[in-house]
């Protein structure tokens, strides 16, 4: 996708190489096979992601100051049982980045040739997706579980906030899971590059920060 | 000169057919032109807005003839109410902030020309990209579409101050569905513009040709990539404030409502709202959106003067350096907007020194320009006129800006004409003079036309002395307390105030009227203008390098290398007495 003259590509270089219409040109994997795109001037992606990681602390920051600023407004303010569905939903969460990283990793050694079978990647990502899937079920249990218990939208503002930072994230979770299927849809066409791949776990895993921070901030305030 | 690198490749292909070619284009230079049509039908929108407004305010009796049809609620017998003078105004200054003032000096100009000139083929992520602008589309049509549901627009100002733009139709008429509508089209625009910074961001840190190092990006690169940064800060956190807002009015909730609030004899269904948690999250981003609008002019500026000038600004390195400080200042002194809100008065202490030093850097650029400009041979034409209006106008708004910095004087200054005078000259005015010099320069490469540099001129002049006619008098209004947002001034007290009213809505006619050349020029010129070249202006930078208008892929499949920074004037060159960036020849100073 993106392109960098002033940086030499940092793959081995094989001047008689003929170019591809992706981005490769010259670069080969020290196996000396090219099985998939490997782009190293995926510069822009990874900058971007943390242009967008960057955009969206700042946004979880304005929440979490409302929020803070709005406890200290008024003494309406009534705590609320955190759902014990969020710790499950923690846990299935972190796994998400563990398969993640075992999807990098795969797709990696099957890039230089060390590994042939695609299906192991592709398990890897289809399993993160399930567990991002799986998250998101939780979390909608717990929204279930707090509507159970009379707890709406505008019943408190510790409610209020619940619904918004869950929401929030959730929103962003999607955003990744709908990289993730791209992820997926370009490694089927053997087109995918590591930069896209490295691009999407970066945001995912930022993801998993977001929400144990939410988490933290939830249990302490709400 | 030329680099054929193994990586020159297309991210995309040349578009086939009127649909992906001039509407969902991916091309960075057809976005480009796509915001700056945007803005130039807002800004019209915006203007005859500002019209009515004005003509009710000096005439206060008169019937505007068919204004009924906009309003039959708002203006019964084309008599306009004082509802619906607030709810013009409220979407006078929303569409002028975010639809003219955001998009054409940022969005437009830098769209189309950020990548040219750091010799980029297009922007790292086109379909973003195209996301950004068709999404800023749909939020303008949102925003105009609450001239048409029932209770009209928003007239909450385009502050949309809490509570009364969160508690429904019982604040007033457009309160309800219309304010809804209006946070909606703004929670939208932030989307439109994080994407767009996004890009912005990406393209100057990794887009850079072969040669082109930091220090050599164009002035106006420097001001695209600041503001980016700024824009990607400031509406990630108006987007959230817009979000909580609705929920207050759809759903119930209560976060800048407070407990037993009776509005129009009702008690609110609220409790426990922060109401000056909206004026927090507001502010953080409106004041950065003060130089979301006004940095990228300053650099649109620098870059018009230095080509018209034939040399160098005393220091590039320090407008760039006060251009960044500026930007990281402008997130500390948000807080000198709510002086009077019952903000804790410490708090004013604390954000009238920020305000005092975000000073020093901004008359840091303008002594270098002033000073750049001592003894220069300046060409003039419409667009170096344009830029030095720019400083004019930067300058006598900013003025009145140290006044408004300390909290003791803006105790009496506050709501008044004075703040609106300030506002309108440092911001809105001089921002739209930047768009207007950057019009003027770049319209040769965006359409491969030439303007009519006499009507440009007669633009120029009228709008200066129409600019200056229009709102000098409001700091006058505003020393004598006049204040702000009130429809009409008919009481017997106020008949002193009423002669300059009058005197501010002639001028703003004729001001407005004086745009039409400029209508007229941009348009003829468009279809019937000479014919440009490649470089009208004898200029350096890399946009100068390639055809009028640029190919599809700007430098035609080629990568150009960069050997100098832009300000190779006043030397001997090829050419004439200018080295363009991508030239091999030596320069004297080895830059």
């Amino acid at each position: 996708m993106a392109t960098t003259v002033h940086e030499p590509p940092r793959g081995k270089a094989l001047p008689d190489s003929p170019q591809t219409g992706h981005g490769s040109g010259g670069l080969v994997p020290e196996s000396g096979r090219m099985r998939y795109v490997q782009d190293d001037s995926s510069a822009a992606s990874r900058t971007g992601i943390w242009v967008v990681i960057a955009a969206i602390t700042m946004t979880f920051a304005a929440f979490t100051s409302a929020m803070i600023v709005r406890q200290g407004a008024s003494l309406d303010w009534r705590h609320l049982a955190m759902p014990r569905i969020l710790y499950f939903n923690t846990v299935v969460l972190l796994a998400s980045s563990v398969t993640l990283e075992i999807a990098r990793r795969r797709f990696r050694s099957f890039v230089i040739g060390t590994e042939s079978e695609r299906a192991g990647v592709l398990r890897a990502l289809y399993a993160t997706l399930a567990l991002g899937l799986l998250f998101l079920a939780g979390q909608y249990m717990a929204w279930l579980q707090l509507k159970a218990d009379g707890l709406y939208l505008a019943t408190n503002p510790s409610s209020s906030f619940f619904y918004v930072f869950t929401a929030a994230h959730g929103l962003h979770l999607l955003g990744g899971l709908a990289g993730l299927l791209y992820v997926i849809r370009r490694f089927g066409r053997s087109a995918l590059r590591r930069g896209t791949l490295g691009a999407a776990a970066h945001y995912w895993h930022f993801m998993d920060l977001l929400w144990l921070y939410l988490l933290l901030v939830l249990w302490m305030k709400l | 000169m030329h680099d054929v690198s193994p990586h020159a490749v297309h991210h995309h292909a040349p578009p086939q057919g009127f649909i992906r070619k001039h509407v969902f284009s991916l091309d960075h230079k057809v976005i480009g032109k796509q915001y700056y049509a945007l803005a130039l039908v807002a800004v019209f929108t915006g203007m005859v807005l500002s019209w009515l407004m004005r003509l009710h305010l000096g005439w206060p009796a008169l019937a505007i003839p068919g204004l009924h049809l906009l309003s039959k609620v708002g203006a019964p017998g084309d008599l306009m109410t004082p509802e619906y003078y607030l709810q013009l105004m409220t979407m006078h200054g929303t569409i002028m902030v975010f639809f003219v003032l955001t998009t054409a000096p940022f969005a437009a100009f830098g769209n189309f020309f950020l990548p040219i000139q750091v010799g980029a083929e297009d922007m790292p992520f086109p379909r973003f990209n195209m996301m950004s602008f068709w999404v800023t589309f749909v939020a303008f049509v949102v925003l105009i579409a609450a001239f048409f549901v029932g209770g009209g627009p928003p007239l909450s100002g385009w502050t949309a101050y809490a509570p009364l733009s969160a508690v429904g139709a019982v604040a007033g008429p457009g309160q309800g569905t219309g304010q809804v509508l209006w946070a909606a089209s703004i929670a939208i625009f932030c989307v439109g513009q994080l994407l767009g910074s996004l890009n912005f961001i990406t393209t100057t840190l990794d887009l850079r040709t072969k040669g082109m190092s930091l220090m050599r990006l164009p002035l106006s690169a420097w001001a695209w990539f600041i503001t980016s940064c700024m824009g990607l800060t400031a509406f990630a956190v108006l987007l959230p404030a817009c979000i909580l807002l609705i929920l207050d009015h759809v759903a119930g909730t209560s976060f800048f409502v407070a407990s037993n609030l009776v509005v129009n004899d009702q008690l609110q269904p609220h409790s426990g709202g922060s109401t000056l948690l909206w004026q927090h999250l507001f502010w953080f981003f409106g004041h950065p959106e003060v130089y979301i609008a006004i940095v990228p002019a300053m650099g649109i500026v620098s870059h018009v003067l230095i080509t018209n000038m034939r040399r160098p600004l005393l220091s590039a390195k320090v407008i760039i350096a006060s251009m960044t400080s500026i930007a990281f200042l402008s997130y500390m002194v948000y807080g000198h907007h709510m002086f009077v809100s019952g903000m804790n008065p410490f708090s004013s202490l604390v954000f009238s020194f920020p305000t005092l030093i975000i000073t020093i850097p901004a008359t840091i650029i303008t002594l270098i320009w002033i000073g750049s400009l001592y003894g220069s041979k300046l060409r003039i034409n419409s667009a170096s006129l344009f830029a030095l209006g720019f400083i004019s106008m930067f300058v006598s708004g900013g003025v009145s800006g140290f006044f408004l910095a300390q909290p003791s004087i803006d105790i009496m200054l506050h709501a008044t004409y004075f703040v609106v005078g300030h506002f309108h000259l440092v911001m809105a005015v001089a921002a739209i003079f930047g768009i207007f010099a950057g019009t003027y320069f770049w319209f040769p490469k965006m359409t491969g036309r030439m303007m009519n540099e006499t009507l440009g001129k007669i633009h120029f002049w009228l709008s200066f002395v129409g600019a200056y006619c229009i709102f000098m008098p409001f700091h006058y209004l505003g020393i004598m307390g006049n204040v702000r947002r009130y429809a009409e001034f008919v009481d017997e007290y106020l008949q002193p105030v009423l002669g300059v009213h009058k005197f501010i809505t002639v001028a703003a006619l004729v001001t407005g009227a004086a745009q039409l050349i400029f209508l007229y020029n941009l348009i003829h010129s468009r279809f019937w203008g000479e014919k440009a070249p490649e470089n009208p202006w004898e200029a350096t930078s890399l946009e100068w390098s390639v055809p009028s208008p640029p190919p599809f892929d700007n430098f035609g499949g080629r990568h150009p290398v960069v050997y100098h920074d832009p300000y190779q004037y006043g030397v001997k060159g090829s050419k004439g007495d200018y080295i363009m960036q991508d030239s091999p020849e030596p320069s004297p100073s080895g830059d």
